[in-house]
């Protein structure tokens, strides 16, 4: 083949490129696509009542779970209030909470908002450890003024983990 | 006073990996046998500083010594001993000095084994390590001592998470610390070998098996993680595409990828310079993910108790790692040799594709990973990123990699014959097609893609025996031969066979599981009863089980199939009383390689009776997705034990060349 170069080492480099672009160009825009398409907006009921998600796109939403409003149903539905102090969403969760779900406690539940304002819940999360706050939960009350500290936290987590500083 | 023994051992650990890095240092430039022998011994003493001090925060959780705020913060007397033991690594401190323990552990494993190699190659490997344990170590010493004690013992310590009180997760951080931190002594050869201006196929042949066992450890790691999360959280998946789970498969994947092109450079002296970034960009993503786990930048389900200050302390000890030694990197390899040439097909190609296909898919998931974070950096929005990205990215990759694979070990080195490769390959792609063929027929619901991936899966198993066949003839020499043949297969050659058999089988379990898993979930009275599947589920009875150190509602589940009784489980719910949290014990019934798994959840008052809410899944060939890595981690360890490996032959090899 002769439109090749001469060289051998030209030969491997053109071989390698030529082994990389594709991959390259198959990874680059599997990623861009994924990107655009399958990734999750996070909000607090205030701020998903600024963004207005269309219903059926999946967000998360993060808040702390309102003191009684958590209602379980016998068949296996529960329905509770998120809130951000400034907003409050009614959440439907059909199965079993997570362990450390709590009256008080930060919870991030992943599912869309229903035509009736209602959010269909999929997956609560709330942590394995009783020292957690949901990160973005945390922040976003610290943004809006919400935050008081270690307050909101079970009394003998503000030890923390690190007696050693 | 033992803990104080223990502080003192850390604090003497770090002083010894100051010597250790000092006098190998000065070692590699005076060319002094002394101070490399001195540099041994530090690292060997380092070691058993560390061990010491390991052994003494071990002490004070056995025996409850709450007056040590790591234990009064993490453990509970009532708790069972193997997780008194455990807790030693349980928390982020503790978990710092097992990592501490591996990396001078390794570090004076490479000094007491690397006998045979190059003065000058040695003493930077110890003394590099020795850096690395001087950095991990004053982090530990300064900013995360497990052995501070509290000027006031409480009288009762805080428990471990009881998620974590599980076998599998007791032994889990050490498997994943060593894979961790094995990468840490590739990290040194590879900085050694830029020093030394030397990467030649006796380096990678010393390289690969310090690869392979960190990557046997990580496989082995990772699958009890996922083990873990499979039976313990009660969510029925085994993988959650979190950000602590992609911190592990990182670098994974890239030592996958560095063990296939240190073979290269082993054979054929090619891509050295790639090599050397592999070795180096391995032991990165381990430090990456020491940082992300905690950190706490992402939220994940997994992440230690958060803590920022230690994040910028780890991100510092990452940046200044990972710079210098890619600094490094860009000074000096451009005067490395480049080695042989090879044909567009041949085995050096195929192996150049699989770093091509493992590093991009790398690349994804990192991109997954730190996306959260570039996005809310530039547009401050919380977002997740979550499966159905992974998905989308890494499945096109790995599926485009496992297609190539069988076909790379049958090519030639140099010049391969690909048509002679299809050859050999067409019976294992025909049995794979068939296979795909008759799920896609026989298997309800209909599964196009399923049935593709599982096509796919035996053609990884057939093609490793493909390779098995040709290497002893079969069906073409005399079956004698082939017989002989097959004992004299040197052990590397099995190791490979076994870790790409072992991918076909995970993929079969994966693609079984992911496509025809069934979920079903009712709140069920005593005596009530669901389907899942083609099985009928029925809670006979709810009774309470005391524990050690909770108490737990057990159910008693029938599980029939046409009327006849299968199987009985036990799943039970607990609540543990010191922590105040409670979890779900899965209950799991085997039926071949498939699973039912059966989580007994919350009770609920209903009108008239109490009810529970019970999930059941059908979970087919589950099994397999953990069995298929364990035969993964075997490969390795076969191909570790092959004395090709064996570091005398390259001692002999180093003697040729001065000869």
């Amino acid at each position: 083949m002769s439109w090749l170069p001469k060289s051998p080492k030209a030969r491997r480099r053109l071989t390698l490129v030529a082994a990389i672009a594709p991959v390259l160009a198959l990874a680059v825009g599997l990623t861009l696509w994924g990107l655009s398409d399958s990734i999750s907006f996070f909000y607090t009921p205030s701020q998903a009542e600024a963004a207005k998600p269309e219903p059926g796109r999946s967000i998360q939403l993060g808040g702390l779970v309102a003191a009684g409003s958590v209602v379980k149903h016998p068949d296996g539905r529960v329905e509770f209030t998120v809130t951000d102090q400034q907003a409050s969403d009614r959440v439907v969760f059909q199965g079993d909470l997570p362990d450390l779900f709590r009256e008080g406690q930060g919870v991030v539940a992943i599912g869309a908002f229903r035509a009736d304002g209602v959010f269909e819940a999929k997956r609560v999360l709330a942590k394995h450890d009783e020292r957690y706050m949901p990160r973005e939960v945390e922040k976003a009350l610290k943004d809006q003024g919400e935050w008081y500290g270690d307050g909101q936290r079970p009394e003998h987590v503000s030890k923390g983990s690190g007696a050693a500083e | 006073m033992i803990a104080e023994i223990g502080s003192f051992a850390l604090i003497l650990a770090l002083a010894l990996s100051i010597a250790q890095a000092a006098l190998s240092w000065a070692a590699r430039w005076r060319r002094s046998a002394v101070l490399a022998g001195g540099g041994e011994g530090a690292a060997l003493a380092a070691f058993l500083s560390v061990a010491v001090a390991f052994a003494a925060l071990m002490h004070a959780f056995v025996t409850s010594d709450f007056s040590v705020a790591n234990v009064a913060a993490n453990s509970h007397s009532e708790k069972p001993l193997l997780y008194r033991v455990a807790g030693t690594w349980g928390s982020h401190e503790g978990s710092m000095l097992l990592w501490c323990l591996a990396l001078t552990g390794f570090g004076a494993a490479a000094a007491g084994l690397g006998r045979s190699l190059p003065r000058g190659l040695r003493a930077v490997t110890v003394g590099t390590q020795g850096l690395l344990g001087v950095v991990f170590l004053a982090y530990t010493v300064f900013a995360s001592n497990p052995l501070t004690r509290l000027a006031q013992a409480p009288v009762e310590g805080r428990s471990l998470n009881p998620l974590l009180q599980d076998p599998a997760l007791a032994v889990h951080p050490p498997f994943l610390y060593a894979g961790y931190v094995g990468m840490s002594v590739v990290f040194s050869f590879a900085v050694a070998a830029l020093v030394e201006g030397r990467v030649d196929a006796a380096w990678a042949r010393w390289v690969r098996p310090w690869t392979l066992a960190a990557w046997a450890f990580l496989t082995v790691g990772i699958t009890l993680g996922a083990f873990w999360a499979y039976y313990e959280l009660g969510w029925g998946g085994w993988w959650f595409w979190d950000p602590v789970e992609n911190a592990s498969f990182m670098p994974w994947l890239i030592a996958a990828a560095l063990l296939h092109s240190a073979v290269v450079t082993e054979k054929r002296g090619a891509l050295p310079g790639w090599t050397v970034f592999l070795a180096l960009a391995a032991f990165t993503f381990s430090m990456l993910g020491a940082f992300l786990v905690r950190s706490g930048v992402l939220t994940s389900v997994h992440a230690f108790a958060v803590d920022p200050t230690r994040g910028v302390l780890l991100l510092i000890i990452l940046g200044l790692t990972a710079g210098l030694g890619f600094t490094l990197f860009a000074w000096r390899a451009p005067s490395l040799q480049q080695g042989g040439v090879f044909a567009p097909v041949s085995r050096e190609s195929a192996l150049v594709l699989n770093n091509i296909l493992l590093t991009a898919a790398t690349a994804t998931v990192l991109l997954g990973t730190l996306f959260p974070l570039i996005r809310e950096a530039a547009t401050g929005e919380a977002i997740s990123v979550g499966p159905p990205y992974f998905n989308l990215t890494f499945t096109p990759l790995m599926t485009a990699l496992m297609i190539l694979l069988p076909v790379g070990p049958l090519l030639a080195w140099k010049r391969g014959d690909a048509r002679a490769g299809v050859k050999r390959l067409w019976w294992a792609f025909a049995v794979a097609v068939a296979v795909g063929w008759v799920v896609f027929a026989a298997v309800a619901p209909r599964h196009g893609l399923g049935a593709a991936g599982v096509a796919m899966g035996v053609w990884l198993i057939a093609g490793a025996l493909a390779e098995i066949f040709e290497r002893i003839r079969l069906f073409r020499a005399p079956g004698g031969e082939s017989w002989r043949r097959l004992w004299g297969l040197p052990r590397g050659a099995w190791g490979m066979t076994l870790a790409h058999l072992g991918l076909g089988v995970f993929v079969l379990g994966a693609v079984f599981e992911t496509t025809w898993k069934v979920e079903a979930a009712e709140a069920l009275p005593v005596g009530g009863s669901l389907d899942v599947g083609a099985y009928h589920v029925v809670l006979e009875s709810i009774a309470p089980a005391p524990g050690p150190n909770y108490e737990a509602e057990r159910g008693a589940v029938t599980v029939t199939k046409g009327g006849q009784v299968v199987c009985r489980a036990k799943p039970e719910r607990r609540l543990y009383s010191a922590g105040g949290q409670t979890t779900s014990e899965v209950g799991l019934c085997y039926r071949g390689l498939s699973h039912i798994y059966l989580v007994l959840g919350e009770r609920r008052e209903a009108a008239d009776q109490p009810v529970w809410l019970v999930r059941a899944y059908w979970n087919p060939w589950a099994t397999l997705i953990f069995v298929g890595p364990a035969i993964m981690a075997l490969g390795g360890l076969v191909s570790l034990s092959d004395r090709r490996l064996r570091l005398g032959v390259a001692r002999r090899k180093e003697e040729e060349t001065k000869a």
